[in-house]
């Protein structure tokens, strides 16, 4: 067993050297670090409790941030332009390197940040209108406009940076936070402006909520009740920019898609609402910025957008598996219950068609002291294809429930309980299969399968309905007798009072 | 060189040559269309790209009927209805509503459109999409209110969907989806119905319901042009009918229009002429 014994040294070496790791990356961290100190208990509680004045502002501003960012991007991502925001945040690069020209050109530092996040804005919002045009004017697809404007942007971008670098008024380097994101540099007026936006965002949602949701869901028929399509579109995808741009400084332009595309689709695991949804998003969005910041803080080496970022998507991992409307583990658990009631209701019905068949007809009387013919293991499993295991597990699941009794060894009957769901089952089935041969024409070999799926699911009201199509007057006496049993290879067996056509 | 206005601007042909040609060609001038039909469609043609996919459409739906428009695949149903709606360019032609464009009448028009077209995945349930409705009257920024939900509700149960209000959409089925799609134009209260396919994919009681809510409809004065593909069901539906493949093959009282031969010029030859012409436009127009 060597990979055994590899993982054990692993872990027993790693085991023994973390202290020394941990006081290593203190030591860095505390020589690069001027007001950053080693997450020790102490800093956790600071941090989370907002005792330190820097990351109070930071997260306050990471929250806004994520809020804001969950809201818009619910929109973003029913109205299907997940990718155009992606495309949208790099195409704000050159904004900002043009911008940083320019105001170097004009005397001033070139670091004026609502000069540089104006360049952004104005950038993606030209990036936005080349895929509008691209879309409208060529036959080219979406997908080609979008991976268009992504890399020629993002290119030019870079190809900006790199002119500045080499010019001689130098102190370019913060620029390249705005590509990966530096939360440490958020100063108050920053938090104060995205907190402003962040509201503005709200609000605007908040009244055109019930616009942007027709938007989203059919733009046709919005269309046609001569809503402003257009204008509309323009509206969201205007927050997104606006989002997208105070988000630059803590995200950075490569990962903000993330910050607005993660919340809502994680949230998408938890309601089947539209306003819960943009608000659980909302959460989502605020969460993950303030949890991130607060990382970032206690780990300073490390980007904070990255750390953003992880965090959402370690929750919409969360909620992937165990989202309450659309989680994996719920579908899991849906999936298992019906298929444990299907297998105990094949069980009861093979019971009740053994007694049938040995004559003894199975009579819902006073005395629960059963009246069914007790059948044997081997029989049981030769009526389906069950796995012995597999059998086990029903019959003991069925006993527990007091629905069948076992009697000698290995054989079973039912109880007075059971017999009552038996009939009810095998009472369905046989409908059904009336209802298929005598309005489907289908042929008697082949209903029996027909009928096995569906006899579980339908509810009381098809009862009836199949009960009112087969005009039987009392359902509380009448079991139709099973087609097969009838007769073998002729026509099925009528029973009285079914008319073909009703 | 004193030329007629009208004509110069129009064409370089001379004068006399203008005039006479418009003597000879019917000028749309307003008053073939009857005030009183609730929708009147007049030379219109539509083109994807350049390619035509309807040509000369014209035809005036009598008020207070069912009518069914049949043809088949690609002939441009939908096209007219989306065209009708300013959902698509026109070409040319035009298209009044009670004597007026569809701007202005907005409020008097219930469009069904197919069930495909959108995203049934969408985190709304049955009385939110029936509700969508009367947006247009609750108007701008204003929250949809109890006295919204109930007429919603009233909707809904008329297609027999009330115990599935709460329902997220994608639990419905087809069928369902439909009558959910049948009850947001109901709501509105409309007098023309415009139906886009509401029969496509649906099952045997959802169509009974469609039937019985397109009879009440048409008991109720108003008018419903429901684009169809089933033909058996035509005499049965509708009373009057509309065939078309590109162009308008026929259209008048089922009884007279809904022949064998007209069925045989509308479905039958699949590159008729006129395919071939809208090709040749198309490929004109790239070279």
């Amino acid at each position: 067993m060597p990979r055994f014994k590899l993982r054990f040294w692993f872990c027993l070496v790693l085991l023994l050297t973390w202290p020394d790791s941990v006081a290593f990356a203190a030591e860095l961290a505390s020589i690069q670090d001027t007001y950053m100190s080693l997450p020790s208990y102490d800093t956790f509680i600071r941090v989370f409790l907002l005792k330190d004045y820097n990351t109070r502002v930071v997260m306050f501003g990471t929250m806004a941030l994520g809020l804001a960012a969950g809201v818009t991007g619910t929109m973003m991502l029913l109205r299907k332009r997940a990718l155009m925001g992606d495309a949208l945040s790099h195409a704000t690069l050159p904004g900002i390197g043009l911008a940083f020209i320019f105001m170097i050109q004009f005397g001033g530092t070139g670091k004026y940040l609502p000069g540089l996040l104006l360049g952004a804005g104005l950038s993606g919002a030209i990036g936005l209108a080349c895929i509008m045009t691209i879309r409208r004017w060529t036959r080219l697809k979406e997908d080609a406009a979008l991976g268009i404007v992504l890399s020629v942007f993002f290119g030019l971008g870079i190809a900006i940076l790199g002119i500045i670098q080499k010019m001689q008024t130098g102190h370019a380097s913060g620029l390249q936070s705005f590509i990966y994101g530096k939360t440490a540099a958020m100063l108050a007026s920053d938090a104060q402006m995205i907190a402003l936006v962040a509201i503005i965002t709200v609000v605007i949602c908040g009244l055109l909520f019930k616009e942007l949701k027709l938007l989203c869901f059919d733009q046709l028929y919005a269309r046609s009740q001569g809503w402003p399509i257009l204008r509309l579109d323009a509206i969201i995808m205007a927050l997104v920019i606006v989002v997208t741009v105070i988000g630059l400084q803590a995200v950075g332009l490569i990962l903000m898609i993330a910050l607005l595309v993660i919340p809502p689709a994680a949230a998408r695991f938890w309601t089947d609402g539209l306003f819960p949804m943009t608000l659980i998003a909302a959460g989502i969005g605020a969460a993950s910025g303030f949890t991130g910041a607060a990382l970032s803080a206690l780990l300073p080496r490390l980007p904070a957008g990255a750390i953003i970022v992880v965090v959402a998507s370690v929750i919409f991992a969360l909620s992937l598996f165990f989202g309450t409307a659309r989680g994996i583990v719920h579908r899991l658990i849906d999936h298992m219950l019906l298929s444990r009631k299907i297998a105990q209701q094949n069980l009861l019905r093979a019971l009740y068609e053994r007694s049938e068949k040995t004559g003894l007809q199975p009579q819902l009387g006073i005395s629960t002291t059963s009246s069914t013919t007790s059948t044997s293991f081997k029989r049981l499993l030769a009526t389906r294809s069950w796995s012995p295991q597999h059998l086990r597990r029903i019959i003991r699941r069925a006993v527990n429930k007091q629905l069948v009794r076992p009697n000698r060894h290995h054989y079973y009957s039912l109880t007075g309980r059971g017999l009552a769901n038996a009939r009810r089952v095998v009472r369905n089935h046989r409908l059904w299969e009336l209802y298929l041969i005598h309005h489907a024409d289908i042929a008697p070999s082949h209903v029996d399968r027909g009928a096995d799926e569906l006899e579980h699911i339908i509810g009381p009201s098809m009862v009836d309905e199949l009960l009112g199509l087969l005009a039987i007057k009392h359902p509380e006496l009448a079991m139709p007798p099973s087609p097969h049993a009838t007769t073998r290879a002729g026509k099925p067996h009528t029973p009285p009072g079914i008319s073909k056509h009703t | 060189m004193n030329y007629d206005t009208s004509s110069t601007t129009r064409t370089s042909v001379p004068p006399d040559i203008a005039a006479s040609t418009q003597r000879r060609v019917r000028v749309a001038t307003g008053e073939e269309h009857p005030a009183t039909s609730p929708l009147s469609v007049h030379d219109m043609t539509v083109a994807y790209h350049r390619k035509p996919v309807l040509w000369d459409v014209d035809f005036d739906a009598p008020a207070g009927s069912l009518i069914g428009m049949i043809g088949p695949n690609g002939a441009g149903k939908s096209t007219l209805l989306k065209a009708a709606l300013d959902l698509m360019p026109k070409a040319s032609g035009r298209v009044m509503i009670f004597g007026k464009p569809y701007r202005q009448q907005r409020h008097l028009v219930g469009y069904v459109p197919q069930r495909e077209s959108v995203d049934w995945d969408f985190p709304v349930n049955a009385l939110d999409v029936v509700c969508m409705g009367l947006y247009r009257q609750i108007g701008w920024c204003r929250l949809v209110s109890r006295r919204h939900k109930q007429r919603a509700m009233q909707a809904l149960e008329q297609v027999g969907m009330a115990d599935f209000a709460k329902r997220q959409i994608s639990q419905l089925s087809g069928g369902q989806q439909q009558r959910v799609f049948l009850a947001r134009a109901l709501v509105q209260d409309a007098v023309l119905y415009l139906m886009d396919e509401p029969f496509a994919g649906v099952d045997a009681s959802t169509e009974q319901a469609i039937v019985n809510i397109l009879q009440t409809l048409r008991t109720a004065g108003k008018t419903t042009l429901v684009v169809h593909h089933d033909l058996h069901t035509v005499r049965e539906y509708f009373d009057y009918v509309i065939l078309l493949n590109m162009r308008i093959v026929a259209h008048g009282p089922t009884d007279e229009v809904f022949t064998p031969d007209n069925l045989r010029k509308t479905y039958g030859g699949h590159l008729t002429l006129l395919d071939q012409a809208a090709q040749a436009i198309a490929q004109q127009g790239e070279t």
